[in-house]
């Protein structure tokens, strides 16, 4: 698909296609994902979980399921040793211990539906499931606080006694975990200047991210006091320190093998089974596997959170976007944690507007704890931002490309946290979308209308270990601590042998467990090709640093003399038979040994990402249901180091997106008890529901990254929804403020049109 | 304990003889019992269909069927698709387009395009559609997957071409 690319370097294998390393034992069911690992004396582990949203815990007897034949070991939160409530850097990232240990198994009180109380291992997984029903938990019902709005009332029933928030002090028991303000100039000033306000109210549904794969861990404790835990999970390392945290032992005890992982997506970067395996291994002395099914998944796995979001935006007559005040409230679900504050630096972040306010809200309610959702928080705030941008460019007179062109952010705009911009392509992307042919086609036909909105997402950099080894044939291997979670060991592989000058089948790369490779942060936050490639290029370049050294002191020169360049070794004052890697690896042995690269970063200076959608629909005006006709996004990649995969990120995003638009909610019913746990109700695309998803690859390259390279996959999620409702605008004429837009809303709104239209034609 | 039985059948063409309690699904056997881990448990309700396998066939969710009802069936998975080292046309494709990501929904996609593929040799883009929607994918958004299968049937893919 049509790229722009702004000024890169010319590479030979960056920016190539080859066929993933991993690719043969992926199409013949031969790769081992966490739930295919099987060991000698294997028990089986399952989880008791309370049918409650909301309830003190009286007691919990084992007794009678102990007796069962076949159940070897029963542990509730009793096991487990009681942990700090405060926060603690847990990594990177701030995490209150007390918590997590709790959302693991359930202390003295259930929070939600499907909240862990008590885990089990047996001889077979369906004598373990027969032992849940024969322990006995005595609950005091209590009423559960569902929305936002439930959860901050005066008079609400408070859902964690011992939280406080640093505003109401810590006399006042509150379900808001905390409050985060962003403001810049003056909103008063700014709206005084605005000829056309917007203001509405807007609601999301909490939503999962879908991952095929439910949560699956292998915990085998050794009696010398180590562990080993094999597992799907998009961080090895935080795997090591949670599951360490939680059991009370030190984190060098345990070492985690990463498993392949069918899908994550941020919610497989906290730890759930993996120390529930590794406890019940060290109660009956065998491995102990652990896995959920889905209503499990649903139920008690962080979703993200739904919420609600007020938004005003002014514009003046030109377009220009003046003033943005935004008051949003995010569910945290039964502990606090929401990404509320990200979705707050996300809002109108592709936008430089002088006058700002965000008020944004951390609310605990019995729903479960959220995790991690590509670009967390982001999505919920462009649908209100991205539709209220729509209207104000109607006012207008301006085209909704034209609109975000003329707002748009560019190097120097400030960020609503942080420095300001430096070179950034959300310019581009809308561009990119002006100029496709998506938009320049023309749509015809009744009930059918196109929108565009652009998102954004900020990327993360953080910390990475490399190695590169070059074998005796000549060959190399590329090792990195980054569980590979949608093709990105490939890109390794392509780094790797364009600094080597290698082809890229003579590289092979490899994810390695936690003691084989150095310290490394999540596969997630966009950051794996950018900072682990970082880690890789260095790693490489070290390599042939060393690879000069050995043949300088072969041709006996300096290293300084030696070049390297298109794989070959040569003297920059001549006299010797350049040398290639092949021809150098035999001689390695007698100039020093064997030559092992290696790298680690904390990558500073990452580049943003911004995404650009267009989306047609068709809306049936007698059930609601609107249809995806055409998608179209464009998004900046930097410098796409694998393109296929890049375009893969940007079509799974995007689809995810739309399936967050149209379909995606949690139902819960009066009691709080999760009425859709399964993806038959919980409805997800299917390839009959979308037309292709086409791509157009902008590259304004990273500056401060040696390939350019920004991360890709989060942002293309974000615009869809909006997108969509804006697409519904111009179909049908209505303004849709909840997500999702299912047929039952999208009629409701309809008929309310025509409602308030005939009301309006028979007062005349 | 349940009591088990012998189940006999044939597996990708093998004639293959296992033991088993009537209350194992066939994914539960293929996976604990017969070792064959390539078939996937997504949801156990056959809303994903991650544990696709051919049964005399027919695509069929594995998690929808008993071990016991095995017994004198055809049942073709993802680790009889290639000849020997030689895959078959959609694994080739599949790698080809990067029609996969994460990769824990391609052994099922794969059985359920062969299935379509060996009745319809020469499917449109809405048919292939029409056949794949049971099987969901939550990273690739569809589009490589059916381009991969599209090329397939073009190389010939179909056991009837």
């Amino acid at each position: 698909m049509a790229a722009t690319t702004e000024g890169t370097r010319q590479f030979r294998v960056i920016g190539t296609r080859p066929i993933r390393h991993d690719g043969v034992e992926k199409v013949t069911g031969a790769a081992r994902y966490g739930a295919d690992y099987a060991f000698p004396g294997m028990l089986f582990g399952r989880v008791l979980r309370s049918p409650h949203a909301h309830a003190i815990i009286k007691s919990i007897k084992i007794d009678k399921a102990l007796k069962l034949a076949g159940v070897k070991a029963i542990v509730t939160a009793a096991d487990l040793p009681e942990l700090p409530d405060k926060i603690e850097q847990g990594g990177e990232l701030p995490i209150n211990l007390h918590h997590l240990s709790c959302n693991i198994l359930a202390r003295g009180k259930a929070m939600y539906d499907g909240h862990a109380v008590a885990a089990v291992a047996a001889t077979s997984p369906h004598i373990a499931e027969e032992a849940l029903r024969l322990i006995e938990v005595d609950y005091e019902v209590l009423p559960p606080m569902m929305t936002v709005e439930d959860a901050m009332a005066p008079g609400a029933a408070i859902l964690l006694p011992a939280l406080r928030n640093k505003e109401d002090g810590p006399d006042k028991q509150t379900n808001v975990a905390a409050h985060v303000q962003f403001k810049r100039g003056d909103v008063k000033d700014g709206f005084a200047k605005a000829d056309h306000v917007i203001e509405r109210t807007f609601k999301t549904a909490m939503v999962h991210q879908g991952y095929i794969e439910p949560h699956n861990a292998v915990g085998i404790y050794n009696s010398d006091g180590h562990a080993t835990i094999y597992c799907s999970t998009q961080g090895s390392f935080v795997v090591r320190s949670l599951s360490a945290a939680v059991l009370g032992i030190p984190e060098g005890k345990i070492r985690v093998v990463p498993a392949e992982i069918g899908g994550g997506f941020g919610g497989k970067t906290t730890i759930y089974l993996e120390p529930l395996s590794v406890l019940l291994s060290q109660k009956t002395g065998h491995p102990v596997k652990m896995t959920m099914n889905r209503a499990e998944v649903l139920r008690a796995t962080g979703p993200t959170s739904g919420g609600t979001i007020r938004c005003k935006m002014g514009a003046t007559k030109d377009g220009k976007i003046v003033a943005a005040e935004i008051w949003m409230a995010y569910e945290a679900g039964g502990f606090p944690g929401s990404p509320v504050p990200m979705g707050a630096m996300c809002i109108v972040a592709p936008y430089d507007i002088p006058n700002i306010v965000i008020d944004a809200y951390d609310v605990v309610v019995n729903r479960p704890k959220t995790a991690a959702y590509r670009a967390p928080g982001a999505t919920n705030a462009a649908f209100a931002s991205e539709t209220i941008v729509n209207e104000l460019a109607e006012k207008c007179g301006i085209d909704q490309c034209d609109f975000r062109i003329l707002n748009g952010a560019h190097e120097g705009t400030p960020q609503t946290a942080g420095p300001p911009y430096k070179r950034i392509g959300m310019i581009e992307t809308v561009e990119a979308i002006k100029n496709s042919p998506h938009y320049k086609s023309k749509l015809e036909g009744k009930n059918r209308g196109r929108g565009v909105a652009t998102g954004f997402w900020f990327n993360i950099g953080f910390q990475s270990s490399a190695m590169v080894n070059i074998h005796n044939d000549g060959t190399a291997s590329v090792v990195t601590g980054s569980v590979d979670i949608g093709g990105s060991r490939a890109s390794m592989a392509i780094i790797t042998a364009e600094v080597l000058g290698l082809d890229v089948n003579d590289v092979r790369p490899l994810i390695a467990d936690t003691d084989s490779i150095g310290y490394t942060d999540v596969t997630g936050g966009s950051r794996t090709t950018v900072a682990t490639g970082l880690a890789v290029y260095e790693a490489a370049q070290d390599a042939v640093r060393q690879l000069k050294e050995r043949a300088a002191k072969l041709w006996e020169k300096k290293p300084e003399e030696v070049e390297f360049s298109n794989g070959l070794l040569s003297s920059k004052s001549n006299g010797v038979k350049p040398m290639s890697i092949k021809d150098i690896v035999p001689r390695l042995g007698r100039t020093g040994g064997p030559i092992t690269g290696r790298a680690t970063v904390n990558a500073r200076g990452v580049g943003p990402a911004f995404a650009s959608t267009c989306v047609d629909v068709e809306v049936d005006p007698d059930t609601g249901k609107v249809t995806i006709l055409r998608a179209t996004i464009a998004q900046d990649a930097g410098k796409a180091v694998h393109p296929s995969y890049v375009e893969g990120q940007m079509q799974g995003g995007t689809v995810q997106g739309l399936g967050w638009a149209l379909n995606e909610e949690y139902f819960y019913d009066a009691k709080g008890v999760l009425r859709n746990s399964g993806l038959l109700d919980y409805r997800m695309p299917t390839c009959l529901d979308l037309p292709m998803i086409e791509t157009c690859i902008v590259e304004v390259p990273a500056p401060g990254h040696p390939i350019g390279s920004r991360g890709v996959g989060e942002v293309s999620i974000v615009p869809p929804p909006a997108a969509v409702a804006n697409a519904i605008a111009n179909a049908v004429g209505v303004r849709m403020t909840e997500l999702p837009m299912s047929p039952g809303r999208v009629l409701k709104a309809i008929l309310h049109k025509e409602g308030a239209s005939v009301a309006s034609a028979a007062a005349d | 304990m349940d009591h088990k039985t012998v189940v006999e059948t044939t597996i990708n063409g093998e004639r293959m003889e296992f033991l088993c309690e009537p209350r194992q699904s066939l994914l539960e056997v293929l996976r604990d019992v017969l070792g064959m881990t390539g078939s996937k448990e997504g949801c156990l309700t056959g809303d994903c269909g991650a544990c696709s396998v051919i049964l005399d066939g027919r695509a069929m969710c594995s998690c929808l069927m008993l071990g016991v009802e095995a017994a004198g069936h055809k049942i073709e998975t993802v680790e009889g698709l290639a000849q020997g080292s030689k895959l078959h046309p959609l694994q080739q494709k599949f790698l080809e387009n990067a029609s996969l990501q994460c990769g824990i929904c391609t052994p099922g996609f794969l059985m359920s395009a062969k299935a379509l593929l060996d009745h319809n040799p020469h499917p449109t883009e809405a048919e292939i559609r029409y056949a794949l929607a049971g099987n969901l994918c939550r990273c690739t958004g569809y589009d490589k997957i059916v381009h991969a299968v599209l090329e397939a049937s073009k190389a010939g893919a179909s056991k009837a071409a």
